[in-house]
């Protein structure tokens, strides 16, 4: 029986700074592995549309008549389904996540095969 | 016989992390009976399999539930693995058991904290949540997400864990167990606390036998039942034995909890151990053809997990028994004559996951 077993707690909590991360001054350290968002390197896909077939979700669309790739960033769950099957591996997960959006975005990226520039919408 | 009266506790109620309501029929302060209604967040995942092959619903069955989500991943896999006739190398086997013994420590300490919230002391559920974080973190390190992992996959696992990684979680776990042994004493001796839990809902051996319970539900009312001494992933290989009490009663079922935690700490301990070098998947080829069904013991308890394949990409049937639904019977003995205002502590005690329960 004991009514202040919560005492030495209390006393290493008054000296102890704050346990949680303050956000926006101080940024979160990622570690190697957290799953952020999908990019990928439009110049070496070949609009194979293996990654569409998998994608769990349906996120991802392959227009090989147009050269564009694009994904729908909230259906995407980060599963990395995609990046795992692609035969060129130009598909990787970034440690960062999706920037907050007011509504459904879809990441177009076109390869351009006489130009240098790459576009996305 | 005083006053009857209909009290609707649920779906959404302070104490409630998800939504169940319960129909309560009080005499007075105490409570008569109880009727239960689920079926506020079905999703329709069982369903989901005719429309997602078999592989892309290893994903689907990920997210059945958010605190057990290794588990039913983990559980999917080892049915559609045993159709399939595939054999899993040793050290995808250690690594699940460790990643399932993670969980396990991640959902017990979850549960500490909200039945600290349940009975008011919220400086106990901020502790408990402090603690988790840590877990949280391995998580992340060693899958790439904190609550959703996507690391268990049909013949083995998608990650390897590195020897060192594998030492720094020793290291942390040794620094939790001891950060969980001066909190769990405040659960297991302050007086408060034993006010609210000591003979609060006893459940007879008897009665957790005849209405099925399952889990830390079954083992506090001294059912010695366990999935894991079956001997699946790599738990054949470890020394363990089920944690059991005899009381019955909401103490008893958080004193088994908190041993389950330390039990869990030693368990990864002894994987590390014992883990062996090698591959972490095998190449699966072909269709699933044939049923089977698995069971696994979950932090809640024993799940059930059924599939039916008919040689084709995708599977005739899917079906999940999950442990919540199986203690539901167990909760509405435990309300029956207690007082109005032990209910959300008797609720809380099976442990209820009702996103698993209605899939």
């Amino acid at each position: 029986m004991s009514i202040l077993s919560m005492t030495k707690t209390l006393f290493k909590n008054l000296f102890h700074g704050p346990y949680t991360t303050q956000y926006p001054i101080k940024k979160k350290d990622y570690y190697e592995r957290t799953r952020g968002k999908i990019e990928i390197d439009i110049d070496a896909c070949i609009f194979c549309s293996m990654c569409q077939r998998r994608c769990p979700t349906g996120a991802i669309q392959v227009d090989k008549a147009n050269s564009s790739w694009s994904i729908e960033r909230l259906s995407c769950i980060q599963c990395n389904y995609c990046s795992e099957v692609c035969p060129k591996k130009c598909l990787h997960m970034d440690q960062q996540y999706t920037s907050p959006s007011f509504g459904k975005v879809r990441d177009e990226y076109i390869k351009c095969t006489n130009t240098q520039s790459q576009g996305e919408s | 016989m005083g006053n009857r009266t209909i009290v609707p506790f649920g779906p959404q109620h302070p104490v409630l992390p998800e939504p169940i309501h319960l129909d309560l029929v009080l005499e007075d302060e105490k409570v008569v009976e109880a009727i239960p209604q689920i079926g506020y967040i079905h999703r329709g995942l069982e369903k989901l399999v005719e429309k997602k092959d078999f592989q892309q619903y290893t994903y689907v069955a990920e997210r059945i539930c958010g605190i057990c989500s290794f588990m039913h991943g983990m559980g999917y896999c080892m049915t559609i693995e045993s159709i399939m006739n595939v054999e899993i190398p040793e050290r995808a086997k250690f690594l699940r058991t460790i990643w399932a013994e993670l969980s396990r420590m991640h959902s017990h300490i979850m549960w500490l904290g909200l039945l600290a919230d349940a009975f008011g002391f919220e400086s106990l559920f901020m502790q408990s949540w402090k603690i988790r974080e840590r877990i949280l973190d391995i998580f992340e390190e060693t899958t790439g997400g904190r609550v959703i992992f996507s690391v268990c996959d049909i013949g083995g696992v998608r990650k390897d864990i590195s020897p060192e990684t594998l030492q720094k979680i020793v290291g942390i776990l040794q620094l939790v167990e001891k950060e969980l042994k001066e909190l769990t004493e405040v659960f297991l001796r302050d007086t408060s606390v034993k006010a609210r839990t000591k003979g609060v809902g006893v459940l007879s051996k008897q009665a957790a036998f005849d209405l099925g319970a399952v889990g830390p539900m079954a083992k506090a009312s001294g059912i010695e039942l366990d999935m894991r001494t079956q001997g699946y992933a790599a738990y054949g290989q470890l020394k363990f034995k089920p944690i059991t009490d005899t009381k019955g009663d909401s103490y008893a079922r958080t004193k088994v909890r908190i041993k389950e935690i330390f039990q869990s700490i030693d368990l990864i301990q002894q994987c590390v151990t014992l883990i062996p070098e090698g591959e972490v998947k095998v190449k699966v080829t072909g269709n699933p053809s044939g049923e089977y069904f698995t069971q696994i013991e979950q932090p809640r308890g024993e799940v059930v997990y059924y599939a039916k394949g008919n040689g084709t990409k995708f599977l005739d049937r899917m079906r999940v028994r999950t442990p919540t639904f199986a203690n539901v019977p167990a909760l509405l003995e435990t309300l029956k004559g207690c007082d109005l205002a032990d209910v959300p502590i008797l609720i809380l005690t099976i442990d209820p996951c009702i996103s698993c329960t209605e899939r």
